[in-house]
């Protein structure tokens, strides 16, 4: 059947075919809630008058957005989900277990599923080809009930990729470029689907990169095709009997097809205040930005391979007396490798600070807000005003490379300048 | 019919502005948090706000987070409806989840403090300040069940089920 990745997942699971614009009901194969707003879904459950979820063993809660809690308000939250998952049978993920799809990827997602998670960064579960998405608290308090939830089938751009990236250049260059592009709507609601050899020759790690980050060109979802490297994956994960291969369609499903060479690209990032304000960092625009904090994790770019990126470039050097680096490992597992691989040895050695796994100082709860004017070099997903916790600071988007480089100049920096 | 006075956003507010991260510890406590919505947008809303008027943005309204406290505190603070030129996919879903009329319409003319009436059957909103009037079209018949229905959680209330 000729489709789209997003049409043929949802198709599977409204038992019928379907098309772009159509409104189906779908089963679903994994609800989650985080910590920040499944308090409410939790809440919105409960006035649903429902006694219980419906598949409990594919519903799953993690503590990890305000983990450890900064306030007694939040520890009451995370009370209110440990309770709800203790009475419903659903798993918890306690704090310091990592990143809701960090931990999705790593433990519980197959090929092919429907994820729903109220959150808005669930499309990563994209990279390990789910037709994955965020959603509010009483959409997956809905789907938690019921099993099921309503979509419209979204439209969906081919983003066909070809060669290879330079040396300096990662997966979150290539999305920061297309974010650029787009602009932040340049996909509302619609399935970002990613085809061709860079994109078959990706690992799930970096895939997760670009799907992860499909949200902030407002796409419903960001799929690459289940292949070998997924196979890999899931192998690596004890999970390869989760496996089932998933192609993508042909040209004409597709509403658009942009296609470009990767080779060509350069270190990207995105200045403040929009995660489309995307410039090459050797741009003028670049030049001498001091920075005060450098942030190198998150759901984004918090996996093994981005520490070990910015392990490379620190070795044996000292981060600028400065800058203070921040170093938050997306998952337990991450944590551990690093541990045991001298990763994050070498990042405490040269003056990081190293948290424990979850989202960290991303959206301005805890564990590294930022001072007024001070500027953030970032490898999470968003620089909007004041989501570091101050609407009087800054934040730069950028790759883990590009992050090391920061931290050990002092400036915005290319990190080709220091490999 | 709705009617009151127009609180003029830009384009790209995010939910950030809307409800600032650092008052998470706030969101058990909605009451507390609507006292900060769009703080970072507008420090003077929740003041401003009077019951029946409306939150007027313009291009993606409401991109970033899934929180759906976002359209739950502009909905505590007394606004009917929230008109802007587009809607982020997330945002838009969840004010019809939580009973807040979401309008998309071509925005640009309508000035801070312009006083609407917004006929939602009928798909047309009037500024009679500047004596204007704007048409837009319905919301997908999915989304008015559930608006109609007054939220997500009363629509599954009434029929036990989804029912679209």
């Amino acid at each position: 059947m000729a489709a789209t990745l997003a049409e043929k997942i949802v198709g599977l699971h409204a038992k019928r075919r379907v098309k772009a614009g159509d409104f189906v009901l779908v089963s679903v194969d994994k609800a989650a809630l985080q910590d920040t707003t499944g308090p409410l879904a939790v809440k919105q459950f409960n006035e649903l008058g429902f006694k219980r979820v419906k598949n409990p063993k594919d519903c799953f809660i993690f503590l990890d957005h305000c983990a450890p809690c900064p306030t007694k308000e939040q520890a009451n939250d995370h009370i209110v989900l440990r309770n709800f998952a203790g009475k419903q049978g659903v798993r918890i993920h306690e704090v310091g277990e990592g990143v809701i799809h960090q931990l999705l990827l790593e433990r519980y997602l197959k090929p092919g599923d429907v994820v729903v998670g109220s959150d808005s960064h669930t499309c990563m579960g994209g990279a390990l080809g789910c037709f994955a998405t965020g959603m509010g608290s009483t959409d997956v308090a809905v789907a938690m009930a019921l099993g099921k939830t309503w979509l419209r089938v979204p439209e969906a751009i081919d983003f066909h990729m070809t060669g290879r990236l330079k040396k300096g250049v990662h997966a979150k260059d290539v999305i920061l470029y297309i974010l650029g592009l787009l602009g932040s709507d340049g996909a509302s609601y619609k399935s970002m689907e990613f085809s061709g050899s860079f994109a078959g020759n990706l690992p799930v790690e970096e895939r997760a990169v670009m799907s992860n980050m499909a949200v902030e060109a407002g796409a419903k979802c960001g799929i690459f095709p289940s292949d070998k490297n997924t196979k890999k994956f899931l192998k690596e994960m004890d999970r390869g009997k989760d496996f089932v291969e998933i192609k993508p369609g042909c040209e004409e499903d597709y509403e658009k097809t942009l296609s470009f060479d990767v080779s060509r690209l350069e270190p990207m990032v995105a200045l403040p205040h929009t995660v489309d304000n995307v410039k090459p960092v050797s741009d003028r625009a670049c030049r001498n930005i001091k920075v005060d904090q450098v942030f190198l994790g998150s759901c984004t770019n918090g996996r093994l391979a981005d520490l070990e990126i910015a392990a490379k470039i620190l070795k044996g050097k000292k981060v600028h007396k400065n800058v203070r680096l921040i170093v938050v490992p997306a998952s337990r597992k991450v944590y551990l490798d690093g541990m045991q691989k001298g990763i994050l040895k070498t990042l405490v050695e040269a003056g990081a600070a190293v948290q424990n796994p979850g989202c960290g100082p991303c959206l301005g709860i805890h564990q590294g807000a930022l001072g007024d004017n001070e500027v953030c070099v970032a490898t999470s997903n968003r620089n909007f005003k004041g989501r570091m916790g101050n609407p009087k600071s800054e934040i730069i988007l950028a790759s883990p490379a590009t992050a090391a480089a920061s931290a050990l100049k002092g400036v915005l920096t290319d990190p080709r300048e220091v490999l | 019919m709705l009617k009151g006075k127009a609180h003029v956003f830009r384009d790209n507010v995010s939910t950030d502005l809307i409800v600032p991260g650092r008052y998470s510890h706030l969101r058990s406590n909605l009451a507390e948090l609507a006292k900060h919505a769009l703080e970072d947008a507008d420090p003077e809303f929740s003041k401003k706000a009077c019951k029946g008027d409306f939150v007027v943005g313009g291009l993606n309204f409401g991109l970033g987070s899934s929180r759906e406290h976002a359209p739950i505190v502009i909905k505590m603070n007394g606004i009917s409806a929230v008109i802007a030129k587009s809607f982020a996919r997330i945002f838009y879903r969840n004010c019809i989840n939580v009973g807040l009329p979401a309008v998309i319409c071509d925005t640009s003319k309508i000035k801070n403090g312009d006083v609407l009436e917004l006929d939602l059957k009928a798909g047309r909103l009037k500024d009679l300040t500047q004596n204007f009037e704007l048409n837009f079209s319905p919301l997908p018949k999915v989304m008015r069940t559930i608006l109609e229905d007054g939220g997500l959680v009363e629509h599954i209330k009434k029929h036990k089920d989804f029912k679209l």
